[in-house]
């Protein structure tokens, strides 16, 4: 063999079944691990329901949990509108100005530092037990990760850029919406992604605290009636409403950040 | 020759480093000059300068006719800095988007362009699909549309391959001749190669930038007189040392 016959062979890929079939392969067999635990163990269905039993509860009250759902489902997307707006807002300011940056950004850290679940009783106690508590205490869930996801992304456009902007001649305003902004957009959708998987917990526990509708509400309400199965099923409510909403999320993010595809796609070719 | 550039006593201080005093420099009206020097003498540098992107801590630079430096002067920054979420063309007229100018007619005259770099059939494309060489000819595109009668070029071949550099310098010398190019490099070769003058910066203070003319017309083939016989005496100046500027210094 001589050295023009020395060839590099692409990286084999062993994996030759989609990842969302290991997923729900997963998924099953968890399933039949919990159905043979209540089968064998006899635990009362009050304290360990059969997934069977969850499976049916869910259908039977299906009209009642969509109901309670959408109430959830609405605090959600106003607290995610609302902090990914005033997140992105906050970052802007403090990349512009020196002193929202000295002052501010301080003084946001620091807040982090205090649970937002304890404030859950004073937000119930000064926004009611409607859905206005819920949903700022989604909104000050989401707030900090979309903020210092929009800080990092701005702070760090290319200053090759920034300078080639300012040599076209480009106003400060043309160079942050048209070069900034959408050299932050990765790291603005990475904070929108955090936020989406953390918005359902904000609404939750609001609920939880003082409420007269939501997903919280009936879990509560079921625990209380030793109705653990629609327990069960008020959380498989959830997590179905959560999983949408994420797919949902990071379809439309993936839309928006199509020169990355492309650019995946053409690194692909390339190999 | 009427100067284009013309630098009189500059000094600038980056983060507490000095890095030129005194430093006088000229720019010929039309000339391809290339700025050669060792890493960190402030070549990058002396580009923002005449860019405007910095300030000198004092001393003066002055544009041909006192003409304002807007309209002077396009930057060419070392990566090709290409929007990756604009199509080819809307990377080409960046310059009119940024200004909120931007017309049918604009768009017709980057894709007259993007012809002229041989590039055309890829107008709707992104610049992930892109090599190397055909982002910095769109890069040089995006140059071309501003009209500008000063070029400042940082290092925009060193990351190319021996071949498509080689392309691409003779590429840039034909669409930007009759323009001033302030052509930063590394490589001795590609500076003999391509200028009218050689400015070589360097190290110690004050700064000092000897200039080296060539006779010849640029874009010289690789086996050119030029090159052979100018690469030594360039060699030579680079690789004076701060301490050799020292004692140059102290002996005057």
């Amino acid at each position: 063999m001589n050295a023009t016959d020395v060839r590099i062979s692409k990286p084999v890929d062993t994996n030759t079944y989609p990842s969302w079939l290991s997923a729900i392969a997963a998924l099953v067999c968890m399933l039949i691990l919990w159905q043979v635990i209540v089968s064998i163990t006899q635990v009362p269905a009050f304290i360990l329901p059969a997934p069977l039993a969850v499976v049916t509860t869910f259908i039977s009250n299906f009209s009642l949990l969509a109901h309670h759902a959408s109430i959830t489902l609405m605090e959600i997307l106003f607290g995610l509108l609302l902090g990914t707006l005033l997140g992105v807002t906050s970052a802007i300011t403090l990349t512009l100005s020196t002193s929202a940056r000295r002052w501010v950004l301080p003084l946001l850290v620091v807040t982090q530092s205090l649970p937002v679940f304890a404030l859950a009783p004073l937000l119930t106690l000064w926004f009611g037990y409607g859905m206005g508590s819920k949903i700022v205490m989604a909104t000050l869930i989401i707030y900090f990760p979309v903020t210092v996801a929009t800080f990092d992304g701005l702070r760090h456009t290319s200053r090759a850029m920034i300078d080639l902007a300012r040599t076209l001649d480009a106003s400060p305003t043309a160079t942050l919406l048209q070069i900034r902004l959408p050299s932050a957009l990765p790291s603005i959708s990475s904070g929108i992604r955090v936020a989406t998987s953390v918005a359902p917990i904000g609404a939750v526990v609001g609920e939880w605290v003082g409420s007269s509708q939501g997903l919280g509400f009936v879990m509560l309400q079921a625990n209380g009636r030793m109705q653990t199965d629609l327990m069960f099923a008020a959380l498989l409510c959830l997590c179905l409403l959560a999983y949408t909403l994420y797919y949902l999320v990071n379809l439309m993010l993936d839309l928006a950040l199509y020169w990355q595809r492309d650019s995946l796609s053409a690194a692909r070719d390339i190999q | 020759m009427r100067s284009a550039i013309t630098l009189e006593s500059v000094d600038l201080t980056h983060s507490q480093h000095r890095v030129f005093k005194d430093l006088s420099m000229n720019f010929e009206k039309g000339l391809w000059h290339s700025v050669l020097g060792r890493s960190g003498v402030g070549k990058t540098s002396l580009l923002r300068l005449i860019a405007g992107l910095q300030k000198p801590d004092a001393g003066e630079i002055r544009f041909d006719n006192n003409a304002s430096l807007k309209s002077q002067v396009a930057y060419v920054p070392q990566d090709d800095s290409l929007l990756p979420w604009l199509s080819i063309v809307d990377n080409v007229q960046l310059g009119p988007r940024l200004r909120g100018e931007a017309t049918s007619a604009t768009r017709e005259r980057a894709l007259k362009l993007l012809k002229d770099v041989g590039l055309r059939e890829w107008r709707d494309n992104l610049p992930a699909t892109l090599s190397g060489g055909m982002r910095q000819r769109v890069a040089l595109a995006r140059t071309l549309l501003e009209n500008p009668p000063v070029v400042l070029m940082d290092e925009p071949f060193s990351r190319l391959d021996a071949i498509t550099r080689h392309e691409l310098q003779g590429v840039a010398f034909e669409l930007l001749r009759g323009r001033t190019v302030i052509l930063v490099t590394h490589d001795p070769a590609e500076a003999l190669r391509l200028s009218h003058k050689v400015h070589v910066l360097q190290p110690g203070i004050p700064s000092r930038c000897p200039t080296l003319e060539l006779e010849s017309q640029p874009l010289r083939g690789i086996e050119s007189d030029v090159l052979m016989q100018q690469l030594p005496q360039l060699w030579r100046l680079l690789e004076v040392q701060d301490s050799d500027a020292i004692e140059a210094n102290s002996t005057s």
